[in-house]
């Protein structure tokens, strides 16, 4: 789950990492009430959307006095945020951070990730702050460093330091080096994120280390021990579709193609778009209704497959385990006599119960084509599409 | 042969007496799987399918003499639940349970490390030797015994690769789910490696997917050591970066883990990769042809 730079900011702030002071705001006025408040001259307008790349796309402003704010505030609001990681069709501005603004005198970078291969959380810092981290590990990857933490200590004051050294904090910050990172480790640790990155990092003229951007990410199997996380979803920043899935426990993705999928398991789920792709089609969505689907379940994944405007066929593909195929059947036919069906379906069943759930598509009276196989299926859908 | 389970493994079930362990404790007792206990905190002494139930794994074990365990139990306590099972001392705890939050799977592996105790998983299917034993939710009968190994990081595409080869007449002689969790226990090198020394097993098709770099290392240890033929799936190569197709461990983010890459990384150690999910089973035949292997890995009349 994702949450919004404000939030990471307030959450860092509980731990006791710098984060330069900085209010959110709804409204143009709510902008200006809050640079006044902040009291500063200069103050930073940002974008608040879930999407790196604000600054280049026009979501970040440097206003040096309140008309500016108001100027900047008026500007961001309500604008259409197209970065590399929105889409094409951008992510429209609902909220500001509106930042005092201060006097940096260098960035750096720094990050903590779950790493698979160690199995261990690992801190990386860099002295290429500001730039695409991507970047600088694939060009330079010597200018990265890294600690890797033992769960039972936690990061230790030793491998801080050693992180700032590398990275050239001025000798004068290593404590506030430390203390930062300490903390950050412990936001990550305990609040269960899955990526926590300051970028950048910025030592200031005043003498602070502190978080100029923070971008925190949570692992979803852990919310339920993270309440005050889950306080922090913005249902705007996330597909209509996505969130209806996952009132039901579906696990489903947006994508822009014409062909709705439904199939269980997330392997064979990922693989039946691979298929029809293969076969010159286009996959409106991932999605996989699991192990356990009930009836209902499977009929509320079908709808949301039918309420996708784009989608032009459905191809169901099941490969039943402990989901067995009657209860797919079931679902199918039920979801098509309450929504109606003038599209193009394709069924292929396979697995537990299959006879059965083949006798309950063919005694339903709708128009399904069955397919033998993965392969026939996709091969199916895509020529009824294009039909 | 076989590896990691036979028809000597004795088996508890952790989270026995819950709606999903005891489905599918019934589904492997069906199957033969030697279910020798179950362990619920708080019901021990009851007995359910007329297996004993125990309150703690060290007492199953003692009692019943498991060598290993399998876990259904909720993901909030599924972390402790396998450490349980170490602290009891079973060889192998295969965890079926889904959504362990990463932090906790960290913990368990710091745990387990120094321990003779073997993990699957967790959030996988389980392992099953066919005609033998069947520990996991896999669906028992499409599985034939024989010679090829399966190891793979995703359930039913698992069983769409055995149920290709079964209905070609090839037997496998184990499958392994390793899972999908981005920290798990058993990954491909170790399965690889036993297969790789395990007399019975005379090739093997391991099925990967986005995210990580398992596949990768994989692939150069395959390059350096391994004497079988081995032949891979890709799952998610049109998957579109930084979103995760529904397993934790299955997103490309940062511009690592693609399906490309995975794959090339594959043919340069010799690992035929099928293109699409359909023809695992067909390039797996035409692997055996070219090795010669084909008529000792054809185990039964389709």
């Amino acid at each position: 789950m994702n949450i919004h730079e404000y939030q990471g900011k307030e959450l860092l702030r509980k731990y006791g990492v710098a984060v330069p002071n900085g209010k959110v705001a709804y409204s143009v006025d709510e902008a200006v009430e809050a640079a006044k408040s902040l009291g500063t001259d200069v103050n930073v307008v940002k974008a608040q959307i879930h999407a790196g790349g604000r600054g280049k796309a026009g979501g970040v402003k440097v206003a040096k006095n309140l008309d500016e704010v108001r100027t900047y505030a008026d500007e961001i609001l309500g604008k259409t945020l197209v970065t590399h990681q929105t889409g094409p069709e951008g992510k429209e501005v609902k909220r500001l951070l509106i930042e005092e603004g201060c006097d940096i005198k260098q960035e750096y970078y720094v990050g903590l990730v779950v790493d698979r291969a160690t199995s261990r959380i690992v801190m990386m810092a860099s002295e290429e702050g500001g730039t695409e981290i991507e970047e600088v590990a694939a060009e330079t990857p010597e200018k990265i460093f890294k600690e890797v933490i033992d769960p039972v200590t936690g990061l230790m004051p030793y491998q801080a330091r050693r992180l700032a050294f590398n990275i050239n904090i001025p000798k004068d910050l290593l404590k506030e080096a430390v203390k930062f990172m300490m903390g950050l480790y412990k936001v990550f640790a305990d609040k269960d994120c899955s990526i926590a990155e300051i970028n950048p990092l910025v030592t200031t003229g005043d003498g602070k280390v502190m978080a100029l951007d923070a971008k925190l990410n949570f692992d979803s199997n852990a919310l339920f021990r993270q309440k005050d996380i889950i306080e922090y979803r913005d249902l705007d920043e996330e597909d209509p579709k996505e969130i209806e899935a996952s009132k039901y426990d579906l696990s489903y993705i947006s994508l822009d193609g014409n062909i709705g999928c439904m199939v269980n398991g997330a392997g064979l789920a990922m693989s039946t778009m691979d298929i029809i792709k293969h076969y010159k089609g286009d996959p409106a969505n991932f999605l996989d209704v699991g192990g356990g689907a009930t009836k209902e379940k499977v009929t509320e994944a079908f709808k949301i497959i039918l309420s996708d405007k784009n989608v032009k066929g459905i191809y169901v593909n099941i490969f039943g385990g402990i989901m067995k195929c009657d209860v797919i059947a079931d679902g199918v036919v039920a979801a098509t006599k309450q929504v109606g069906l003038e599209i193009p379906l394709v069924v292929r069943l396979e697995g537990t119960n299959v006879e059965l759930g083949k006798q309950i598509l063919e005694e339903s009276g709708l128009n399904i084509t069955a397919a033998d196989s993965m392969a026939d299926g996709a091969e199916k859908i895509v020529s009824l599409v294009k039909a | 042969m076989s590896i990691l389970i036979n028809k000597d493994t004795k088996v508890i079930v952790q989270g026995i007496t819950g709606a999903t362990g005891l489905f599918h404790t019934k589904q492997a007792v069906e199957y033969g799987t030697k279910i020798v206990g179950g362990v619920t905190p708080g019901k021990g002494g009851t007995e359910v399918e007329g297996i004993p139930v125990f309150d703690t794994v060290s007492e199953a074990v003692a009692k019943t003499g498991a060598n290993a365990s399998v876990i259904y139990v909720p993901p909030p306590f599924a972390a402790d639940a396998i450490m349980e099972a170490t602290d009891a001392g079973v060889d192998l705890v295969i965890t079926i349970t889904e959504g362990i939050p990463v932090v906790d799977m960290i913990k368990v592996k710091r745990y387990m490390e120094g321990k003779k105790t073997r993990l699957v998983g967790p959030n996988c299917p389980g392992v099953i030797t066919p005609e033998e034993c069947k520990i996991g939710i896999m669906p028992g009968y499409i599985h034939k015994k024989g010679h090829v190994g399966v190891v793979s990081r995703s359930g039913t595409l698992t069983y769409e690769a055995v149920h290709q080869l079964s209905t070609k007449g090839i037997g496998q002689s184990t499958a392994v789910g390793i899972g999908g969790d981005p920290v798990n226990g058993t990954d491909f090198i170790d399965v690889l490696k036993q297969f790789n020394e395990d007399p019975d097993t005379y090739a093997v098709i391991m099925i990967g997917e986005i995210g990580g770099t398992a596949e990768e290392e994989a692939a150069d240890w395959i390059k350096e050591n391994m004497t079988k033929p081995v032949v891979g799936f890709i799952g998610g190569q049109t998957a579109p970066p930084g979103k995760r197709m529904g397993h934790a461990g299955a997103i490309i983010s940062g511009g690592k883990g693609t399906a490309d890459e995975k794959i090339k990384t594959l043919n340069a150690a010799g690992v035929k990769v099928a293109e699409t999910p359909a023809v695992m089973g067909e390039t797996l035949i035409s692997a055996l042809k070219e090795n010669n292997l084909l008529e000792k890995c054809v185990t039964h009349e389709v």
